[in-house]
């Protein structure tokens, strides 16, 4: 038997975000004769990986000046989504703020909209992962990933000079893209040795193809003379109101480059807080080094009707997001009556799971050859930043994990405001853990997790007490965030 | 100030810190051009660009810090930090980085006092 789902029956699907997951889920859910409703944050389709440049403003370089290798995959995402709009309802450039048991709290264009559902794939992707040194709030010091969004989303590089640093296979990958592009790129720092990259080749040849892009990137680079430095810590960047030079260590050695602009990172961190926000139990995992909500191989939560995919529920990539999205689809599929006994459909199951299976091989090679530098948080000196938003120091941590006042990450956010701010701690929420760590001397794990809070991104204040028929028009003035009380 | 290093660590500055753009535009030039207002400034820009854009094109700082006061230009560009936040001068307050330019537009880096709040 099939059940048919629409929005006026009583099963309501909705899928947050439209990046690789999330497409291929609601291609797969389509498929079943089911039209899910698919919420995006974005304008686009595509994610944060297969970003497209804005809409009907004139861009014109093609998917492989945009996407490089990566551009068959980016086409396909695109061009399915495309085939999809006529069968779902896709709201793009809406943000999901809140997220209960059956309903999700909804701004589109200053108004409000409350969305039930009865399952819900929960597909919101990753940011970098942040680290700071001295200087990181300097203008001018952006992450890898936001170096990235301006080429591709704006033809436009984050500055003249450009040092690229920290570790993972965005650095090379965004190094790659700037140089080819034409933007000066005066170094990669990479803070692994190469030693460690050759110790991962095993697990990193479970993606042959993957594993040599990420050569061919490092090989680009050096044979153009850009420079690659490994096995680096970063000390500062420094400037007079902007960035003007970058400072290394390499053993005992001090290194200054001038710039006028630093991308940086250490992988990536999973966008966790709807997951949260729908009541889904976490637990520590250590490949991420964060707290991720918990999940079947298939992607189903510890809440029923709650499912997750992409790297929202754990870094995984682009690939795997796209499997996993597929997967969760059939789950929910299966969950909701649909017929998934048959032959074909087992096969495809199959054939997923082996292939998340290989890419998880992969991701463990990939941690093992970029892994965050260790121990970081005891180099950081007290008058560094480490809360961009609330402007709290590493000294103003240390003295209240020194005086026992907190020894767990929630307790220091009430009396530091440590991950308080607008960005709820999505940029120092790794730096607070690791700081509580460091100064503990216990795991990371037991630094806790930091509990996310409705609205997980700032909407106007009075609309989360207004409901879609009494909105106002005049909402359209936003003011400051919520952020307190 | 906790964030700045010491004079001593700093090495000949490359310019003026704040006196040229920051970003740099390397291609897809051929789009229409919009004009807007940066404090009062006309400056010109694309359809396409985001305000961000548009804004470090002309500037290396889109605001200043509620506590310190030190200069910020934004930092993650996917609307996650929340570093970007500027005014109209209308007062409505906009995340620049996810916020497409229009012409006409009148943009504040040092908002005005509360409005409409």
């Amino acid at each position: 038997m099939s059940t048919t789902i629409d929005k006026n029956s009583m099963h309501r699907v909705v899928i947050v975000g439209a990046g690789p997951a999330g497409v291929r889920a609601a291609e797969t859910l389509v498929a079943a004769g089911i039209a899910p409703v698919v919420i995006d944050e974005a304008p686009r389709a595509g994610g944060q990986i297969y970003r497209q440049p804005p809409a009907d403003a004139g861009f014109a370089r093609s998917k492989r000046t945009l996407y490089g290798m990566e551009a068959g995959k980016a086409d396909a995402v695109h061009s399915t989504m495309t085939t999809l709009l006529a069968k779902i309802d896709y709201r793009p450039d809406t943000l999901v703020w809140g997220c209960g048991a059956a309903q999700l709290d909804t701004f589109h264009a200053g108004r409000q909209r409350t969305v039930l559902h009865s399952h819900l794939l929960i597909a919101t992707g990753a940011t970098d992962r942040v680290l700071p040194f001295p200087g990181w709030t300097l203008p001018g010091v952006y992450t890898l990933g936001a170096a990235q969004i301006a080429l591709k989303s704006q033809g436009c590089a984050i500055g003249r000079r450009v040092v690229f640093a920290g570790t993972g296979p965005l650095l090379y990958l965004v190094a790659y893209q700037y140089a080819k592009a034409g933007a000066q790129v005066e170094a990669v720092l990479d803070t692994n040795p190469f030693s460690r990259q050759i110790a991962a080749t095993p697990r990193l040849l479970r993606q042959p193809s993957t594993f040599a892009k990420g050569l061919y990137y490092v090989g680009w680079l050096a044979a153009r003379g850009v420079r690659i430095e490994r096995g680096v810590t970063l000390v500062r960047a420094t400037g007079d109101k902007a960035v003007q030079a970058m400072t290394y260590r390499d053993g005992d050695q001090e290194l200054t480059i001038p710039c006028d602009a630093v991308g940086f990172g250490y992988g990536l961190r999973s966008e966790t807080q709807l997951a949260d926000l729908a009541g889904c139990r976490f637990r520590f995992d250590a490949l991420n080094r964060a707290w991720l909500p918990e999940r079947d191989s298939a992607g189903r939560s510890s809440v029923p009707g709650v499912y997750l995919a992409g790297d929202g529920a754990g870094i995984a990539g682009a690939d795997a997001a796209e499997l996993a999205g597929r997967r969760a689809a059939l789950a929910m599929l299966e969950d909701l009556g649909h017929r998934v006994g048959s032959a074909d459909v087992q096969a495809q199951v199959a054939k997923l799971d082996r292939q998340l299976a290989n890419i998880a091989q992969f991701r463990i090679g990939l941690e093992q050859a970029f892994a965050p530098p260790p121990d970081c948080a005891s180099h950081w000196p007290d008058n560094m930043t480490v809360c961009r938003c609330e402007e709290i120091d590493a000294g103003t941590l240390r003295r209240c994990i020194r005086a026992g006042e907190a020894s767990e990450i929630n307790r220091l956010k009430a009396l530091t405001r440590v991950g308080m701010g607008r960005c709820q701690g999505r940029m120092c929420g790794a730096a607070a853990a690791e700081l509580l760590s460091a100064e503990t001397g216990k795991p990371i794990a037991e630094a806790g997790r930091l509990r996310g809070q409705a609205p997980i991104k700032p909407v106007p204040l009075s609309i989360a007490m207004m409901d879609e028929a009494s909105q106002a028009d005049h909402l359209a003035a936003i003011p400051e965030h919520a952020r307190d009380d | 100030m906790t964030n700045l290093p010491s004079a001593a660590s700093v090495v000949q500055p490359l310019i003026a810190a704040d006196a040229a753009p920051q970003f740099v535009r390397l291609t897809e030039t051929h789009r229409k051009q919009v004009t807007l207002t940066l404090d009062g400034v006309a400056i010109t820009a694309l359809t396409g660009d985001t305000v961000l854009s548009a804004v470090l094109l002309h500037a290396r700082r889109v605001r200043d810090t509620e506590f310190s006061g030190e200069p910020r230009a934004g930092f993650c560009l996917m609307g996650a930090c929340q570093d970007c936040w500027v005014q109209l001068e209308e007062g409505t307050r906009i995340r620049a980085c996810s916020t497409f330019v229009k012409d006409g537009m009148r943009v504040l880096t040092r908002p005005l006092g509360v409005t409409g709040a």
